[in-house]
């Protein structure tokens, strides 16, 4: 880490948003550290999909800040926040259906692939040279994640596992300093968990990647998170390291069901 | 009964080879009307691949540059200043779309924006008609329409010019979608919104870089289509013989749309000289349509379209 790397990567600070009359999350505040894996967790409906859509920029709230690397960047749309080194991952497999894998994976270098748009298109050689640089980061991506036999298959043909693996790696081909990924393990078997986990610490350990999830799978956060903060009906109700909040009494409750009928 | 059969199997082709040069000519009618429906349905292309809406005003927007192009200059405006401003005016327009029609409905179902494009279509074709009239009009920019004949071939000058101009605009195009990063944005943001904002492309830049080419690729079609036929309100007909078209050769597919447009080209125009004495003509209204049909039940994604994949 660098000398810059003082304080927080990522500040939320009493976020709320709102819709409609619906109060989706009220007053959040959650920080992440360089170089940790954080886990978001919660009952159904608790703000935990919201608060990653505020924090990439798709969703906006009525108040509240977020500060990215010890700057406000509240109001950023969706590819401002991604130019900041935000990469994210969706809770039902946002990939380029049409696409082979390895376009897949080409689309998430295209803010490393400098240079204007129309510019691109006519200088003919430098676009090339770049073209080949990434491609070579890129292999490095498909190398990691295993998937070497399937870079020239549609993404939409692959099972759904798989398709979460090629989206994380579409996240990581973007180089991110912060990592978010919605229920990255969702649907998968036991054999298919067990990879994905591996994938994401070996990511934190070898890169150095920041990184934020959501899961379901208790199992699974409480072997590969540094720290988990838990949402319930829009609070953050628990936050700390994970042996402390498996035995948090708010948490208990929430999962449990005692303080809501 | 022989005499039927004999009229469509045997007596056409003993026409054609009792007059090669007549062939020619009518190959080389049916290439020149081809490549000007392929023009049009480049414009559609365009748009469905980059947004994935089908644009259903791109034969107004045909139509619209045609009428600027001619308005301007029978106000006195030199042909090249008249070219520019209405290069400005198509940009001018896809700026306007992106902002009052597709940004607020950015996320919705496929069928919405059709929908609103639908809307655009008549906006756009009562407007022309309110800033420019209605009469038909006389575009002629300087291209010459004479013929002359090559080794017995009756060759339109004008047609060539058309073909020559089609030629190179789809050699820019392809080069444009298939080889540039911004060919795979396009593609990116033709098949998930979502995740193409999330790895930081500005859906708004995409959409006006499309939409201008799209009206670009319309002041050319206008323009060889007006210089041929006139500026009139029946242009934006045009844009009907493009969906065979785009059926024929794929939604997606540039070289696609070229070829369709070639096939129902020249199809129609061998039909009707051929065999159109047999059912008393007009073959030309039809026969890209009974193409069309035949393709959507044996091949629905068309000679070069992606083939439609989907997951339940």
């Amino acid at each position: 880490m660098t000398a810059e790397a003082a304080g927080p990567l990522l500040e939320v600070e009493g976020v709320s948003v709102r819709f409609g009359a619906l109060l989706a999350l009220s007053g959040v505040s959650l920080n992440v550290q360089r170089g940790e894996i954080l886990a978001i967790i919660g009952p159904n409906g608790a703000g935990k999909t919201t608060l990653l859509n505020v924090i990439s920029g798709f969703y906006h709230p009525y108040e509240g800040r977020i500060l990215f690397e010890g700057r406000d960047r509240t109001r950023l749309s969706p590819p401002d926040v991604a130019e900041l080194g935000v990469a994210r991952t969706f809770q039902n497999v946002a990939l380029f259906k049409g696409m082979s894998v390895l376009d897949n994976l080409m689309t998430g270098r295209l803010l490393k692939m400098g240079g204007h748009f129309l510019l691109d298109a006519i200088w003919w050689g430098p676009a090339r040279r770049q073209e080949l640089a990434n491609r070579a980061f890129v292999e490095r991506v498909i190398d990691f994640l295993e998937i070497q036999s399937i870079r020239k298959t549609p993404a939409g043909k692959l099972p759904y596992g798989l398709q979460k693996r090629v989206e994380l790696g579409r996240a990581l081909a973007a180089e991110p300093k912060l990592l978010l990924l919605d229920e990255p393990m969702a649907g998968m078997n036991v054999e298919e968990k067990e990879d994905m986990s591996r994938f994401i610490l070996d990511v934190n350990g070898e890169f150095g990647t920041t990184i934020a999830l959501i899961e379901h799978d208790m199992g699974v956060v409480m072997d590969i998170s540094d720290r988990v903060a838990v949402l319930d009906y829009g609070r953050k109700i628990a936050d700390g390291p994970p042996e402390h909040v498996r035995k948090d009494a708010a948490v208990l409750d929430a999962y449990l069901g005692a303080g809501h009928d | 009964m022989t005499e039927i059969l004999y009229g469509v199997f045997v007596g056409p082709f003993r026409d054609m080879a009792g007059s090669p040069a007549f062939l020619v000519e009518v190959l080389l009618g049916g290439v020149a009307t081809g490549l000007m429906y392929s023009l049009v349905a480049l414009g559609f292309v365009l748009i469905f691949k980059a947004s994935g809406v089908f644009n259903f005003a791109q034969g107004v927007m045909v139509l619209f540059a045609a009428l600027t192009l001619v308005g301007l200059m029978e106000r006195g405006v030199p042909v090249a200043v008249a070219l520019v401003m209405t290069m400005a005016v198509m940009v001018g327009l896809a700026f306007l779309i992106e902002r009052v029609v597709l940004r607020p409905l950015v996320n919705q179902e496929a069928i919405i924006l059709f929908m609103a494009t639908i809307g655009l279509n008549f906006f756009l074709e009562g407007f022309g008609e309110m800033v420019w009239g209605a009469n038909v009009k006389k575009l002629d920019v300087g291209i010459p329409d004479r013929s002359f004949i090559v080794a017995g071939v009756q060759i339109n000058q004008l047609e060539m010019s058309a073909a020559a101009t089609a030629a190179v605009l789809v050699a820019i195009l392809a080069v444009f979608f298939q080889r540039t990063r911004i060919g795979r944005a396009l593609r990116a943001v033709a098949d998930d919104h979502e995740a193409a904002l999330s790895i930081g492309i500005p859906l708004k830049t995409i959409w006006l870089i499309v939409w201008s080419v799209a009206g670009l690729v319309a002041i050319v079609a206008g323009i060889m289509w007006g210089a041929k036929s006139g500026v009139q309100f029946s242009l934006s007909l045009v844009a009907l013989k493009a969906l065979p078209v785009l059926i024929l050769g794929g939604f997606t597919s540039v070289p696609g749309a070229i070829v369709g447009g070639l096939i129902v080209g020249v199809g129609e125009k061998l039909g009707e000289v051929y065999w159109g004495p047999l059912v008393g003509g007009a073959i030309e209204n039809w026969f890209a349509y009974v193409i069309a049909l035949v393709f959507l039940l044996f091949r629905p994604q068309g000679l070069f379209g992606e083939r439609i994949i989907e997951r339940v």
